[in-house]
């Protein structure tokens, strides 16, 4: 069984603030990781080898320093890795960036693709889906745990807002994960040697045969117009004195609203 | 967009180098030089010693090649359902669609996958003028392929301008199918939505970066513009029991899934109530210290009448599952009442939370970032305000 892992090397958005005066990150330093939901793909990927065999290819779009990313999936036990790099990709948005993944997963060929839920730097959670429908297969979101896999399909929970389905699916298949699925395991010793001396493949646009107008800032419907910060609370008020004082005030204000 | 350094006045210090989290800034004749790999989070703007790295606006990004968005006209809704029920996302994005279309001057249409007729009715009270609805037994429950499918085919056979769904765990999953057919672009998550009347270019707006900062985005060459819409963010319309409105039966047949929904499970969380519906909310963040602070402010919520939320770092730490997550990998709450213990307000858990009607912050730290949103704040240990707070509001029940 070929299964292909999507990942995406983010900046810890965790270790970001914003500066009030500025309007501005204050993210010096801030650390590349990769995207935790995407952990959790690459995890699924290594169980579901564990149980029927097979080969596991890490996949990512970006800039060349993103092979950190791929040698650290490699080191967790990973096979194979493969690099979209080339500067006609740059400024993609999911539409694209959804166009050039599934172009390369046909190259690779696979019977499961894993993708994280979302990436936390962007937070669309769309280029799974998106990449169901290019490629023409199904695809399942927010599947929390894996009951079964075999050649014949797989059936899995699908995490919604009132509880979770159980759903099956033919091969080949598309499934975005959440943090429920697993527990990714650390790189083995063994793990991270192997990791440094692997070959990661790197295609570029021609690689793949992405057409140029469907790639990079060109191939995006979208743009994005404008940054800004997000609004401050307006109608704010003060407690003033100890603490027991603001407590006593703040009852009083409670009571004002009908909670107490 | 971009983001630009003045090379005339770059000093060539570095200093901006160290700052791109998308190492996407070089270093070219000994001047600071910005890549392709540019993701716009503006971080080096605010390093930069020198004040040069400016932001531009380019022209070409407003202009709309007419052949494509030519012909497309009328404001789309889809109205989710579950179990036969119209989700309440469904009656906010009635209310946001019916301000664009009046804007627009053109119709408001929903349309309706699964449930009976009177939920289609239900729309047209509701600020659709037509209502494209099926329902066929496919859509009895939720799989992604025919959803995608029909509404691929209504769209290009109608073509209308935009096209919004709730960004719920169904919206999210096969909307990006359908803008992946289509060609077309689709924003995630989206908290405000505004039209430019000039070039008919739907202004969307969603929190980024974690909800570090916001960002518009546009579409500007396609049609339609798609969006999914965050729950609870956008008003409802008004019902109007008079409103005339017509009800279109659509052809469903030879729709495929493979994907078999087998079985729907509901699962009850410890607490009685979701955290989406409660009035009153008591949240606890990292600052608690010990899964324990947890009792002291189900008591406090008990009191209020509400339940208990949580942040990502109290939820990440194992202190309390997942489905009390309040925050932008959580839910979106909107309660009357939100008291924050022990959360310093990461923004992605503010958006989250912060439209709250009446948010109190209770934190250690006066320059946590929670006291800025918040209506009241009291710096202090949670551990010594909250059980104040418990015997205070005990006191005054034992009065009365």
């Amino acid at each position: 069984m070929n299964i292909v892992v999507c990942i995406k090397q983010v900046p810890d958005t965790t270790e970001v603030r914003i500066d009030a005066e500025t309007n501005t990150l204050m993210r010096e330093g801030v650390p590349s990781i990769i995207n935790p939901y995407d952990m959790h793909a690459i995890e699924a990927g290594l169980q579901i080898r564990e149980r029927t065999g097979g080969k596991v290819i890490v996949l990512t779009m970006g800039p060349p320093q993103a092979e950190a990313a791929l040698r650290n999936a490699l080191s967790m036990g990973a096979d194979d890795a493969v690099l979209l790099t080339d500067s006609a990709f740059a400024g993609s948005d999911t539409w694209a960036t959804a166009y050039a993944l599934s172009k390369a997963v046909r190259k690779i060929g696979a019977d499961i693709i894993l993708c994280g839920k979302q990436a936390i730097d962007g937070d669309t959670a769309q280029v799974g889906p998106e990449m169901g429908e290019f490629l023409d297969i199904p695809h399942i979101s927010y599947v929390r745990k894996i009951e079964e896999v075999h050649s014949g399909g797989i059936r899995v929970q699908r995490l919604m807002d009132d509880g979770y389905d159980i759903v099956e699916s033919s091969l080949p298949v598309l499934l975005t994960v959440v943090k429920e699925l697993n527990q990714p395991r650390l790189p083995s010793l063994k793990g991270k040697i192997a990791a440094k001396k692997a070959e990661i493949k790197k295609w570029g646009h021609s690689d793949i045969g992405a057409e140029p107008a469907n790639i990079g800032l060109k191939g995006s419907p979208t743009l994005v117009k404008q940054i800004f910060a997000p609004e401050a609370k307006k109608d704010r008020k003060l407690l003033y004195g100890t603490v027991e004082e603001q407590v006593d005030a703040l009852v009083q204000e409670l009571r004002g609203l009908g909670c107490v | 967009m971009r983001i630009v350094v003045d090379a005339e006045k770059c000093t060539g210090c570095e200093a901006c180098i160290e700052s791109c989290p998308y190492t996407a800034i070089e270093m070219r004749e000994g001047k600071a030089f910005i890549n392709e790999y540019c993701q716009f989070c503006r971080a080096c703007m605010s390093i930069c010693p020198e004040g040069v790295i400016k932001e531009v606006l380019e022209v070409a990004d407003t202009q709309a090649s007419v052949s494509d968005i030519e012909g497309h006209r009328g404001i789309w809704v889809f109205a989710e359902q579950r179990n036969g029920k119209v989700a309440p996302v469904a009656y906010e994005l009635l209310g946001a669609g019916r301000r664009l279309a009046d804007e627009r001057r053109t119709e408001l249409c929903a349309v309706l996958f699964g449930g009976a007729k009177p939920e289609a009715e239900g729309l047209i009270h509701w600020g659709a003028d037509r209502v494209y609805f099926s329902n066929a037994r496919i859509f009895g429950i939720f799989n992604d392929e025919p959803y995608s499918q029909l509404l691929f085919l209504l769209i290009q056979e109608h073509r209308p301008e935009i096209v919004l769904a709730g960004a719920t765990p169904i919206g999210r999953s096969f909307f990006p199918r359908v803008a992946a057919r289509l060609g077309t672009g689709l924003t995630a998550d989206c908290t405000a939505l505004e039209i430019d009347m000039e070039t008919g270019n739907l202004r969307q707006i969603r929190p980024a970066f974690g909800g570090n900062i916001m960002a518009a985005i546009l579409c500007p060459h396609k049609r339609p513009q798609m969006a999914t819409v965050r729950p609870r963010v956008m008003k409802r319309g008004v019902f109007d029991e008079e409103k005339k409105g017509e009800i279109i039966h659509v052809d469903a047949e030879g729709l495929l899934s493979r994907t078999k929904l087998v079985e729907t499970v509901k699962e009850v969380s410890g607490m009685t109530v979701n955290i989406q519906d409660a009035e009153v909310i008591v949240s606890g963040g990292r600052g608690l210290g010990d899964p324990k602070g947890f009792n002291l402010l189900e008591e406090l919520a008990g009191l209020l009448g509400g339940t208990v939320g949580a942040s990502r770092g109290a939820v990440d730490a194992g202190w309390i599952s997942y489905r009390h997550q309040v925050g932008q990998t959580g839910r979106t709450v909107c309660p009357k009442v939100y008291v924050a213990c022990g959360i310093s307000g990461a923004v992605q858990h503010i958006v989250g939370m912060q439209s709250s009607e009446v948010i109190i912050a209770i934190n250690k730290n006066p320059e946590a970032p929670i006291f800025d949103v918040a209506t009241y704040g009291i710096v202090g240990d949670v551990y010594e305000v909250v059980p104040l707070l418990i015997r205070k509001i005990k006191e005054i029940r034992g009065q009365q």
